[in-house]
């Protein structure tokens, strides 16, 4: 086997911008001072006349963004998720979500894996605020391909996105010739009959682990890739649920309101079974290295794995 | 239009805002009626706009980001034709596209939705900026109010539509002096405005908001005005043209019952009547 590429997803973002930027002439880029972190300098040297930089007022750039988009530009505001979503989430709310504007948030930087910098930056509330608002798609990819398929899928689509995308390289799992994305439809990764795991972000590719550990103890676990939170994929999510009758969740994300509360909507309202969120529990983050970080907070695949064990 | 024209014009944009509020039991006359002879000149006359075409990517733009003074907006839009003048009955009422604040899916001709104070001069600096991106020539024009100004998203897009010489923007300050609380500067000063807008790179102008000569001759000076945006500081009268509602922070936000509405129209009709006699 040759070595696994690891890309961080807001590289992706970024080159996916540019790409973006050259077959799309309304797109614009917005930053407020980072763009050399969230890896939107890659447009900004590529279309110097389409990006604005909003210096560090990320309020007034989410508004720039909603005015310019009724002028029949694609804006693309970037941020850590901490201030896309967090700092400003009435803005988003009212400025863009109300009017259901045309505009893309970029959010990197997002969960415990921006390290070092630690908890005032390590957003783990995004997809809880984000999915609460009328009309907006919440994307949460998971490698590479992904993450560039989301940004295209975007830009195709009208209305208000919110996309989150990771400091710290991830390995590319989508890379293969039968990878295709679609807004709102899940990816099944792996089939398994014993139990699903739905994954999101960072985590895919750590559940994919924990899942070959758990076959190795006569387990089959099947692996489903959330990458969309809203609209999420009620029918994979069910069709698994039943196929299985356990569910777990994992996110690199609070369990209250992420990713596997909008499973626990679906299969409550539907088809009641036991599931068990695996994510960070009502805490803050910390400083350290990220991949430190995954393990003490039980998010690589040896915590995942213990945690599943720990339940079955 | 000539002032008389004008004149007349805002009494009747008065006398749809004190309608809209009386019918809705709820809304916030006030504000809307120390706008009233701006909202009047900016549509009857300084915008470039269509109301058969609401959505004509090349027209004028106009961000209300004080969006509780929506009567004043919606009023000025029935009178101009954007829709009928016995709408403003169903103000706030279920069903009517005529939202408590400003909703740009529900109404026509409003352009962005607002109601949240302090976000919309940002939209206004992202419609300007797209303007020059695009290399349009049309125009952008938000209007904030005194209080207003405290919230601090307004200072950035202040600073950024200063740094940036965002000249195709006009943002109009309706100093009336008065927010719910009280006098602006018993809450919270904000004064001074005009120093403070200097220093961020505004063209500034200070006029009376209810003389029709400064406020077109403000606007000119606008328009003539290159590599820096402009600011007109308009000190008005809060509950203008209706004397029990003049000057008093009360009227904010509260309804007049049916014996004030009719005081209100009465006192407004005598205007008209007056404005009528006046000489040309």
């Amino acid at each position: 086997m040759g070595e696994v590429i690891k890309i961080a997803t807001r590289e992706s973002y970024g080159n996916a911008l540019v790409e973006l930027g050259q077959k799309n002439p309304n797109v614009v880029v917005l930053d407020a001072d980072l763009a050399g972190a969230t890896k939107t300098s890659t447009f900004k040297k590529a279309f110097p006349d389409r990006h604005i930089d909003c210096g560090i007022a990320e309020a007034n750039m989410t508004g720039i963004a909603a005015g310019i988009s009724t002028c029949g530009k694609i804006p693309f505001i970037s941020s850590f998720a901490m201030f896309a979503a967090g700092r400003n989430f009435e803005q988003v709310r009212n400025s863009i979500g109300y009017p259901h504007l045309n505009v893309k948030i970029g959010a990197t930087h997002a969960g415990i894996t921006v390290g070092e910098d630690g908890a005032s930056h390590q957003c783990l509330e995004d997809i809880a605020l984000m999915r609460t608002i009328p009309g907006m798609t919440v994307i949460v990819p998971s490698d590479d391909v992904e993450a560039k398929a989301a940004v295209m899928a975007a830009a195709e689509t009208d209305g208000p996105f919110y996309m989150r995308f990771g400091r710290a390289a991830v390995p590319v799992i989508n890379d293969n010739p039968d990878y295709k994305f679609e807004v709102g439809k899940a990816v099944v990764l792996k089939d398994g009959t014993d139990m699903v795991i739905f994954a999101c972000g960072v985590c895919v590719a750590e559940a994919l682990g924990a899942a070959e550990k758990l076959a190795a103890d006569g387990i089959n676990a099947a692996v489903v890739n959330i990458h969309t939170i809203k609209p999420i994929d009620k029918d994979t999510i069910l069709e698994f649920a039943k196929k299985t009758n356990r569910v777990f969740t994992v996110e690199e994300h609070s369990v209250i309101g992420g990713m596997g509360s909008a499973v626990c909507d679906v299969l409550a309202e539907e088809y009641p079974v036991k599931v068990t969120k695996i994510g960070v529990y009502d805490r803050f983050g910390k400083s350290g290295p990220a991949g430190a970080l995954m393990k003490e907070f039980q998010l690589d695949a040896e915590g995942i794995y213990n945690k599943i064990k720990a339940s079955v | 239009m000539t002032n008389k024209e004008l004149q007349l014009t805002a009494a009747n944009v008065r006398k749809g805002i004190v309608t809209a509020v009386h019918s809705a039991k709820s809304g916030h006359p006030g504000g809307s009626l120390s706008a009233a002879d701006m909202f009047t000149y900016l549509y009857f006359e300084e915008m470039n706009i269509d109301p058969k075409n609401p959505k004509d990517p090349g027209r004028d733009r106009f961000v209300l980001s004080k969006g509780h003074t929506a009567p004043g907006l919606y009023s000025t839009l029935a009178n101009r034709g954007y829709f009928p003048v016995e709408d403003l009955t169903t103000l706030r009422k279920l069903g009517s596209y005529l939202q408590g604040h400003p909703c740009m899916t529900e109404t026509p001709g409003v352009d962005m939705s607002t109601g949240s104070l302090g976000q919309g001069v940002s939209a206004a600096v992202g419609m300007a900026l797209a303007a020059k991106l695009n290399g349009d020539s049309y125009r952008v024009y938000a209007l904030t109010g005194d209080g207003e100004i405290q919230e601090g998203q307004i200072w950035e897009a202040f600073m950024f539509a200063g740094a940036k010489k965002i000249d195709n923007l006009t943002v109009i300050i309706d100093n009336n002096g008065l927010q719910i609380d009280g006098k602006i500067e018993d809450v919270c000063s904000p004064y001074p405005i005009d120093k403070k807008l200097e220093a961020f790179n505004f063209n500034v102008i200070c006029i009376d908001g209810h003389d029709f000569d400064q406020i077109r001759d403000a606007f000119a000076k606008a328009k003539e005005c290159k590599g820096m945006p402009t600011a007109i500081i308009m000190k008005t009268t809060k509950g203008k043209g209706v004397s029990y509602m003049e000057n008093q922070a009360g009227w904010h936000g509260k309804a007049p019952n049916d014996e004030e509405y009719e005081q209100a129209i009465k006192e407004l009709d005598e205007q008209i009547a007056k404005i009528n006699e006046a000489e040309v």
